[in-house]
């Protein structure tokens, strides 16, 4: 098997987690209700442990020991979409995020958990688990918010339309992608949109949520090979800027 | 020469730093426990919720515990061989997770259904008309319920 393959799976896997967990973080202590500060406090501490079990398995094959992966590298080395290194804006944005990328990431995970490749499929089945929660939030939140006031809907509306392409965008397709498919590791981008859209349409069904029309709307790729928006460099200079005091301190 | 049995009595001695009522053992986050014939003890842990900040502050506790009563050689490795989810929380620990004010989590048969989350026992007036009010809580593997009968809010050992 291409260990080259295995790698950019898991740098993908492991950056999405990463950078979308700081910006999970960024709504502790001014979260809108309580309820809401502490759930994506709590999401962002679990996605901040996807990406440091993602990251070990990397130093297993070869890699750089996880802090440093995650600390130490510039944008164009991260494989993250770029969905998940925009702002957090306004709550209904980061919520429409939340919901979109976690959907995709519980189909994701549900096929990691049969990867034939033992490591990767280990660490998969402890994660679903915590992913289950997640989407419960995601899910029950849409729902409220999206049948609630004309304020809540319109709010929702607007950033389902904002988000729709860079959401669209974790599904860029990777060189080895064909190859981990043979070889039952992982399957196709494709298929697990074509999942995702089934998914999401069944909870926007149940709101009064309109999912924009796939036809009109152009993905935003770039993101898995190291082309990035201008949001990333500014996220990943904050994330690093305790560790870059004295990177070789002992915590 | 060091006994299985003498390293179990040892590590019943060292709690989860969150819930100090709730031993590891009882826990289940010690998977495996090993005395090599060259007298090496091997403890296998596994962590609780992938993020948790408390895991290694926990491994260091059994470290601490096992250098203490003498252990000269001792090996403690967390691994994801054997995941950890709460059906591994034992009866006894159950028992002291209640009586701490925190409602056990319900056991599931192959996998949880979140619906199990509903109607709660509240771990104070053990009334079951109870809502979820928020699947996250002060730690990673807390969810928050009201207890519509005695009027307050109360914990769960969330299921995993």
């Amino acid at each position: 098997m291409n260990e080259q393959a295995i790698k950019e799976l898991l740098y993908t896997l492991a950056d999405n987690q990463l950078v979308l967990g700081h910006r999970n973080s960024e709504w502790t202590g001014i979260g809108p209700i309580l309820e809401e500060d502490i759930a994506f406090s709590s999401m962002a501490q679990d996605k901040l442990g996807h990406s440091l079990a993602f990251y070990a398995l990397l130093y297993e094959l070869g890699e750089s020991d996880p802090d440093t992966l995650a600390f130490m590298r510039n944008p164009s080395q991260f494989h993250c979409c770029q969905l998940v290194e925009l702002p957090i804006g306004e709550y209904d944005f980061s919520l429409i995020r939340h919901f979109l990328y976690d959907h995709a990431e519980a189909i994701r995970f549900e096929y990691l958990t049969q990867a034939g490749y033992e490591p990767l499929a280990k660490v998969a089945t402890k994660l679903r688990g915590e992913l289950k929660y997640h989407l419960l939030h995601a899910n029950t939140m849409v729902k409220q918010l999206g049948n609630a006031t004309a304020e809540s809907i319109n709010r929702l509306q607007q950033s389902l339309n904002d988000a729709f392409p860079y959401a669209l965008g974790m599904f860029e397709s990777s060189p080895y992608e064909a190859e981990l498919a043979s070889a039952g590791i992982f399957p196709l981008e494709s298929q697990i949109q074509t999942q995702w859209l089934e998914n999401i349409r069944k909870v926007l069904a149940q709101t009064q949520l309109q999912l924009p029309d796939l036809e009109s709307v152009m993905p935003v790729f770039g993101g898995r090979r190291g082309v990035h928006s201008e949001y990333l460099q500014p996220l990943l200079d904050e994330m690093a800027e305790v560790y870059n005091l004295d990177p070789n301190t002992e915590w | 020469m060091w006994t299985q049995e003498e390293i179990l009595v040892l590590l019943e001695k060292v709690k989860d730093p969150e819930i100090p009522v709730l031993s590891l053992l009882d826990l289940g986050v010690i998977t495996q426990v090993q005395v090599t014939p060259e007298n090496k003890v091997v403890v296998n842990m596994t962590p609780t919720f992938s993020g948790c900040p408390a895991m290694d502050y926990m491994r260091k506790s059994v470290e601490e515990t096992l250098a203490a009563a003498g252990v000269q050689e001792f090996k403690v490795q967390m691994s994801f061989d054997k995941p950890w989810n709460t059906n591994k929380i034992t009866p006894n620990g159950r028992k002291v997770l209640q009586a701490f004010g925190l409602a056990p989590p319900p056991v599931y048969q192959v996998i949880p259904d979140l619906d199990i989350l509903e109607h709660t026992t509240c771990p104070y007036c053990h009334s079951t008309n109870t809502t979820l009010r928020t699947p996250f809580g002060p730690t990673l593997c807390r969810a928050m319920h009201y207890c519509n009968n005695c009027r307050q809010m109360f914990e769960q050992f969330k299921p995993l």
